[in-house]
């Protein structure tokens, strides 16, 4: 098995394409490359809410047809029309990003638009019908029977997922490439649905949306554990803090089995990039994992080693041999600090993540009540913002770490990029656009959540 | 299978021309509505009848982006980073659009309401024009294959771009103007009516005239353009065009919004319809033809079956959200836009219960 990858690494390695657009010369590589990054830190969040969000709210309108309780439906109701804007924000900062994928890398298009952009055209139709029954479902509230209401979400929570999984599926196969050949340097012999089905869709898709059930539980139980400490313990609260909080504890042990899947994976395909989350520069067997520290000159220095853990974690064998950044050129070796602090900051927060919601179930399997102390409430509202970072450090951990790739071992990022000038003017406006739009989703959430439930259901909410 | 995959670029592109279009052209209605008193009915008429469909509306531009740059990969490269400045600009449109429009529906004071209202209105007008910049650039031969090949801004500061993007901005109003004149019928307003049914005569009459106005532009300045244009089969469609606006302004005219529509719509797909015929077999006029730019068999066979299978589900959908709409289920309670922040008397308490 593994001797099979390094041959695929190998082979990938040594066939690099010419850009379809010819080559690329721009000096302001870091400006374009920062003006993605900065778009996809805004839209992943929203995408989080998009995957996750729905099944919550439908959750909870469930209860409400269940029990006929409307403290439920004010919930379901109130949060519906968080998804809405959340959503409509979405779909603006998903625009960008489409647009951006022309705008700034056109050679990447060029050369494998006709390899990948089928998985977009799926997500096109993913996207469409959730912006359709999104519309229906929170419209349709009080004027749609309530059975055909709870059916018009169903969509919703599909699409949500359908849609992200294909850009997921874009994104391994960025990290591994199939479904071309490479013949003189052109890309031929496109096979579309097989570049989707890489080796790398499942383990991040599943490491993503159990993420973005992390991101959107803990934000949204740490929006009502505020309301609990404050001295609000009715029905209303209780139910919004519950709900997310569960879904949120149930994902983080799963994501820590996960996060050890998607290792092995980067182990087995991009060695390269392993190397980097630990700092290993030298290929060695019995590798030791390293906890903190900082990487400089060909070492993790001021940092905790544990012996043979990093052999242990990537082929769940002590002896395993690690293939260190010395197995390619310098040039071909992403950034180590970004690359590794961003792992070992993911890593931390996720484990951080896991503890607080254990506390949680166990608290509720034996006592069948909500932890008492205070410090738990407040760590659940510093969990929404941690799990946010840990989820930003994710995929700089795995964007970072396939550089200086766009489309690992076949083209650099410097060849997909635009010759456009104007890179720094882009990013200034595009830096004071999601200023101003952070700012009025804030200012819209706070006016929505000041309005007291009862206006979503008419007086009768317990409160 | 090229030409397939062309039609449903052009098919996408004709969608988002239709109803996105009547979403911007909402925008110019809503900035040229007047004062805070005098326009609230007609922004408040905006509001509602967009608010449940303008995401899905413009779902229509992906869809557009998506199958381009799958189909059409090395013009599709060539396109964006030639006219990254008329794109990055409509980009930024779009999204400051979308915001302000989501956030105005829940504006404390008139203040707020106006800010929010002219960012809305303004980055409407922007969109159309810098959208159809980029497509008089294409259409005028300006975009070379490469990377950033053509010219930054002459490629797009031109005669034929300014046009095209002049043209968008009246189509959209005159097509938003139709539509919301038949939502003010169902809504039961008659002032409204009246007020967007001139507007759609005058948007409509202005698009007329710019049309015309606009064939020596493109003579001089894209004679390739023209003679396509004007010769068989693009003339047929031009033609076309010109029927189904005049039909549309007479319908309006007797007060048929209904069929109105359908012909405001026809016209605008015949426009799009006849800009492909115009300058085929070219994809980029005189630099790559349609199959040259083609992505592989392969490629374009599994696109087309993905874009069939996905109509299956996509078509019902649309359909239901529509029917759902035109019958008034999901309508949201009409509100003046400077009401709720006057203290009601009994005449403001009425409209809001309708």
């Amino acid at each position: 098995m593994a001797d099979v990858a390094i041959l695929h690494i190998l082979a990938s390695a040594t066939s690099p394409v010419e850009g379809a657009l010819g080559e690329a010369s721009q000096e302001h590589l870091l400006l374009a490359r920062q003006t993605q990054a900065l778009s996809f830190i805004v839209h992943i969040p929203l995408v989080c809410f998009g995957v996750a969000f729905p099944a919550m709210v439908l959750f909870m309108e469930a209860l409400w047809l269940r029990t006929g309780d409307p403290t439920y439906k004010a919930l379901a109701k109130r949060w519906s029309k968080v998804m809405l804007i959340l959503f409509a924000v979405g779909v603006v900062t998903g625009t960008i990003l489409s647009f951006e994928l022309g705008l700034l890398w056109p050679n990447f298009m060029a050369t494998f638009g006709e390899v990948f952009g089928l998985a977009f055209g799926l997500e096109a139709f993913s996207f469409f019908i959730e912006a359709i029954f999104v519309a229906i479902y929170v419209y349709g509230w009080d004027r749609l029977p309530r059975r055909v209401h709870f059916m018009t979400g169903i969509p919703v929570v599909v699409a949500g997922i359908t849609g992200s999984l294909m850009v997921i599926a874009v994104n391994g196969w960025m990290n591994d490439p199939e479904g071309f050949r490479v013949v003189d340097g052109r890309v031929v012999d496109a096979r579309p649905f097989a570049a989707l089905l890489n080796g790398h869709v499942a383990h991040e898709t599943v490491h993503m949306y159990l993420a973005a059930y992390l991101v959107t539980g803990f934000v949204v139980a740490g929006v009502y554990a505020r309301e609990w400490l404050r001295g609000d313990r009715g029905r209303y609260v209780r139910a919004g803090l519950v709900v997310p909080l569960t879904f949120a504890a149930l994902s983080a042990p799963a994501q820590v089995v996960v996060g050890d899947w998607a290792a092995r994976t980067v182990a087995d395909t991009q060695p390269v990039k392993l190397a980097a989350f630990e700092g290993l520069s030298e290929t060695r067997t019995a590798a030791p994992f390293t906890i903190g520290g900082i990487y400089i000159d060909g070492e993790v220095r001021y940092g905790l080693e544990i012996p043979a853990l990093l052999s242990l974690l990537a082929f769940h064998d002590p002896q395993a041999q690690v293939r260190g950044l010395d197995t390619v050129p310098a040039a071909d070796r992403p950034p180590v600090n970004v690359v590794r602090i961003s792992f070992q900051v993911m890593v931390a927060i996720g484990t951080g993540l896991m503890v607080l919601g254990a506390v949680y179930l166990i608290t509720w399997w034996r006592r069948r009540r909500l932890p008492a102390s205070r410090w738990f409430y407040r760590a659940v509202i510093a969990a929404g913002p941690l799990a946010f970072l840990a989820l930003i450090a994710g995929w700089i951990t795995t964007e970072v770490g396939r550089q200086p790739w766009v489309v690992y071992g076949h083209m650099r990022t410097e060849q997909a990029v635009t010759n456009a000038g104007g890179l720094a003017i882009a990013l200034g406006v595009l830096i004071a656009i999601y200023v101003l739009l952070g700012a009025l989703v804030v200012w819209l959430l706070r006016r929505l959540a000041r309005r007291p439930p009862e206006t979503e259901v008419g007086s009768e909410v317990a409160t | 299978m090229a030409e397939l995959s062309l039609a449903l670029i052009m098919l996408g592109l004709t969608a988002y021309a239709v109803f996105g279009g009547a979403d911007l052209g909402a925008g110019f209605w809503d900035l040229t509505a007047g004062g805070a008193a005098r326009g609230g009915r007609v922004r408040g008429m905006v509001q509602r009848s967009m608010s449940p469909v303008w995401e899905a509306n413009h779902v229509w531009l992906i869809f557009v982006l998506v199958i381009f740059w799958t189909a059409f990969p090395t013009v599709f490269g060539s396109v964006m980073s030639t006219l990254y400045i008329p794109l990055v600009l409509a980009g930024t449109g779009l999204i400051l659009r979308g915001v302000a429009f989501a956030v105005r529906g829940q504006a404390a004071t008139i203040a707020e309401a106006r800010a929010l209202g002219a960012m809305f209105a303004l980055s409407s007008i922007l969109v159309p024009f810098f959208l159809g910049a980029a497509i008089g650039a294409i259409a005028s031969g300006r975009v070379p294959l490469g990377n950033a090949a053509g010219e930054a801004f002459g490629s797009w500061l031109n005669p034929t771009s300014l046009f095209v993007g002049t043209l968008a901005i009246a189509i959209g109003a005159f097509l938003s103007a139709v539509f919301l004149a038949g939502d003010s019928v169902r809504a039961g307003f008659p002032d409204l009516q009246r007020a967007f049914r001139l507007r759609a005569l005058l948007a409509g009459a202005v698009s007329g005239a710019l049309a015309i106005g606009g064939l020596p532009i493109i003579r001089s300045d894209a004679p390739a353009l023209y003679d396509g244009l004007t010769s068989v089969p693009g003339v047929v469609a031009v033609a076309v065009s010109a029927a189904a606006g005049i039909a549309t302004l007479a319908l309006v005219l007797t007060q048929r919004f209904g069929p109105a529509r359908v012909t405001a719509s026809a016209a605008v797909a015949a426009i799009t319809a006849g800009w492909a015929l115009a300058q085929s077999p070219y994809v980029l006029p005189d630099t790559v033809t349609l199959e040259e730019a083609a992505a592989s068999d392969a490629t374009l066979a599994a696109l087309l079956a993905s874009v069939a299978a996905g109509m299956v589900l996509l078509v019902p959908s649309l359909v239901y959200l529509y029917r759902l709409v035109l019958r008034g289920t999901l309508d949201q309670e009409f509100e003046p836009l400077d009401q709720r922040f006057r203290p009601m008397d009994a005449g403001d308490d009425e409209d809001r219960r309708r």
